[in-house]
């Protein structure tokens, strides 16, 4: 019978039903960072406990980063405090480690394709929302919580319920100037943030077909931001052209039957999903979010909402949102003055990211008195960049050139806003407080649209800026 | 670990949809290798912010203080998957969520760590809230065998997903045990992934 890849894949990894009524899954590939993880190695050494696989975890160093270059040990005492647990985890439990500053460190969800360890029909779990990145390879990839992560430490397997799909079709051809960033948008958008809820979110149709992969962790990345926990794209030639020859892919004979493999997997014509969202990719523009979640957004030529113009239930909201943002009903997306700008993050910091940002900054001056950082996602992004002299392309138009890691995403480094600053941002949240300082205001957008912003000092519509 | 059958307390009342976790407990407070204190930081700029005005936070209004049970609406829980953020609520005294939807990531951690999140619909959640707020010292009881809140003379359904209610009922909710029951069946699925055992 026809099936989708998530029922495939999740077939594949059952273990057994529990007696619970719960589906016990096998979890094929396991990340761990700094944060979600040291109470988890804490409560298996609590229980005598051992891990069973450990080389099917791998970890890295992420979120605590400074990226300014600051040496060990870390100026905030509890951020090393941190590193060193996981150091010690990693080697206490013979797991393996990217440390800092080593070609394979940066944000997990950026090195885990990098280095060819996300593989299609893989079941990939970290504690962290933003695993649903690893989709974009035709992998069943979701984030957990602590005691999760303990459970597959301890057992390399979870207790999960199964999702339904929503097939989300994005037809047609993106314009130009208008990025994967735009296409997931304008999804949370329509779809809202709790739509996703119980799915995971199958994306396909012409305009995802032709999208690179650092395009579809783009759109995978932000599944969660709708409400779902997982979202993916089914595996073709643009996936298996990208992992051939990283590090830990399949090389040889092997490779040949590794691609039948994941080619077996992808979605049968003809399966029947729960529900199928379309959006004509040809129509969107530049989105900009002018609120307090990922769904409050508008195209760039567009105004913020008035409360008249939403239903009844979305005005107090909108109110909440408008009072924190300080911006006007009906006022329009461009023009926004922003403070800051912040390029980088597992959504938007791959080399494809830098360098649609940097043909925006090439030969422009960021605008007096806006502070502009580009942070590359991993350290072999960063090598990467470098080697392509977009690093002085960046420094020239003003930016700061930082090292790898999770920086202005969220306020757990020293990279933070100020007071009520404004930031452009390429991450994925602009939840209130997000970006480090409780008043602190994120408006999303593609970082090509960052570099515009960064430049105009306001949102500005970065098709005019295209050369 | 203990079977989870009923919870008896006063409510909270904590009205909006699409409460995130980086309000619940914000980033810089997870600079930390341990869940301990967090309870201090839950809501913290939430309630900063609300400090000194005329409407406090919910967690700061002394009619609550003690309270049992927290009362939300649509999407509690979304954003960040930290389970720092339950931990944070379980900590400040909070032992079952009563609300209109849940993420699923905050669900799976409040499972997890043994604190009920249920689901009723739109009425009942208001309806819970409000009386509440004209009464904060009314009893609520969740009854997870019988599937009923009751708040005075209030009485809903809750929904919850079976095999979760399962888990609570039967003291299985920290699913370790369960997970390593049949090791070898792990290891057999694991043989057969060819990724696994090589391609
Ligand atoms: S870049 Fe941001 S969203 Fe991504 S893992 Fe780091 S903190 Fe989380």
């Amino acid at each position: 019978m026809a099936a989708t890849l998530y029922r495939k894949v999740f077939d594949l990894h059952t273990v057994r039903r529990l007696p619970t009524g719960q589906t016990q899954l096998f979890i094929g590939l396991h990340l761990v960072h700094e944060v979600t993880s040291p109470q988890a190695f804490d409560m298996i050494r609590a229980r005598g406990g051992r891990v069973p696989f450990p080389g099917r975890t791998v970890a890295t160093v992420d979120h605590i980063v400074p990226t300014d270059g600051s040496p060990r040990p870390f100026a905030d005492s509890m951020a090393e405090e941190m590193l060193r647990a996981l150091e010690r985890n990693c080697r206490d439990f013979g797991i393996r480690f990217f440390e800092l500053g080593s070609d394979g460190q940066g944000i997990v969800h950026v090195i885990g394709p990098e280095l060819g360890l996300t593989q299609p029909g893989m079941t990939i779990a970290c504690g962290d929302s933003h695993t649903s990145t690893h989709g974009a390879f035709g992998a069943l990839a979701f984030g957990i919580g602590t005691s999760q992560v303990r459970d597959v430490l301890a057992s390399q397997t979870l207790a999960v319920e199964p999702l339904k799909v929503r097939r989300i079709e994005v037809d047609g051809a993106l314009g130009r100037g208008v990025s994967a960033k735009d296409a997931v948008l304008a999804i949370l958008g329509r779809l809202g943030v709790k739509a996703g809820a119980g799915f995971a979110y199958e994306y396909g149709g012409a305009a995802v077909e032709a999208m690179s992969m650092d395009e579809r962790m783009t759109l995978c990345n932000m599944s969660i931001e709708g409400g779902a926990r997982a979202g993916y794209v089914n595996p073709d030639a643009t996936t298996f052209a990208d992992l051939k020859g990283r590090p830990f892919a399949p090389q040889g004979e092997a490779w040949d039957r590794a691609v039948r493999w994941w080619s077996s997997l992808a979605s049968d014509p003809g399966a029947a999903y729960d529900d199928t969202f379309r959006m004509d990719g040809s129509a969107l523009e530049p989105m900009v979010t002018w609120g307090i979640n990922p769904g409050q957004v508008a195209p760039v030529t567009g105004r913020v909402p008035r409360p008249e113009e939403l239903s009844a239930d979305a005005r107090a909201p909108l109110a909440e949102a408008l009072e924190y943002m300080g911006l006007e009903a009906g006022r329009p997306v461009a023009g926004i003055p922003v403070n800051v700008a912040f390029i980088g993050s597992c959504t938007n910091g791959r080399l494809s990211d830098l360098r649609e940002a940097a043909r925006v900054a090439t030969g422009r001056r960021v605008a007096r008195g806006v502070r502009a950082l580009v942070v590359p996602g991993s350290n072999a992004v960063r090598k990467a960049a470098e080697a392509e002299g977009l690093h002085e392309i960046f420094r020239e138009a003003g930016f700061e050139w930082r090292d790898a890691g999770c920086s202005m995403c969220l306020a757990m480094n020293p990279d933070r806003l100020v007071g009520r600053e404004t930031c452009a941002s390429s991450s994925n949240r602009n939840f209130k407080g997000r970006q480090g300082s409780p008043t602190g205001r994120t408006l999303l957008m593609s970082p090509a649209m960052v570099a515009a912003a960064a430049i105009a000092g306001e949102v500005a519509d970065v098709r005019t800026m295209l050369r | 670990m203990s079977a989870i059958r009923t919870i008896e307390g006063r409510g909270l009342p904590l009205p909006g949809d699409d409460v995130d976790t980086d309000r619940i407990v914000p980033a810089r407070f997870l600079v930390a290798v341990t869940f301990e204190g967090l309870e201090k930081h839950v809501f913290e700029d939430d309630r900063a912010a609300r400090k000194g005005s005329a409407s406090p936070h919910p967690f700061d209004e002394p009619a609550f203080s003690g309270a049992a049970i927290l009362l939300v609406n649509r999407n509690f829980g979304c954003g960040s998957s930290r389970e720092h953020a339950p931990q944070a609520i379980r900590r400040w005294g909070i032992r079952a969520v009563v609300g209109e939807s849940f993420s699923e990531i905050f669900l799976g951690n409040s499972v997890a760590i043994g604190l009920p999140c249920v689901t009723v619909e739109h009425e009942a959640a208001r309806a819970l809230q409000d009386a509440v707020l004209r009464e904060p010292r009314l009893p609520v009881a969740l009854d997870l065998a019988g599937r009923t809140v009751r708040a005075g003379a209030l009485s809903f359904p809750i929904a919850l997903p079976d095999a979760v209610r399962e888990a609570f009922l039967s003291g299985t909710w920290d699913a370790t045990g369960l997970l390593l029951e049949r090791f070898e069946e792990v290891e057999a699925v694991a043989k057969k992934l060819p990724y696994v055992s090589g391609f």
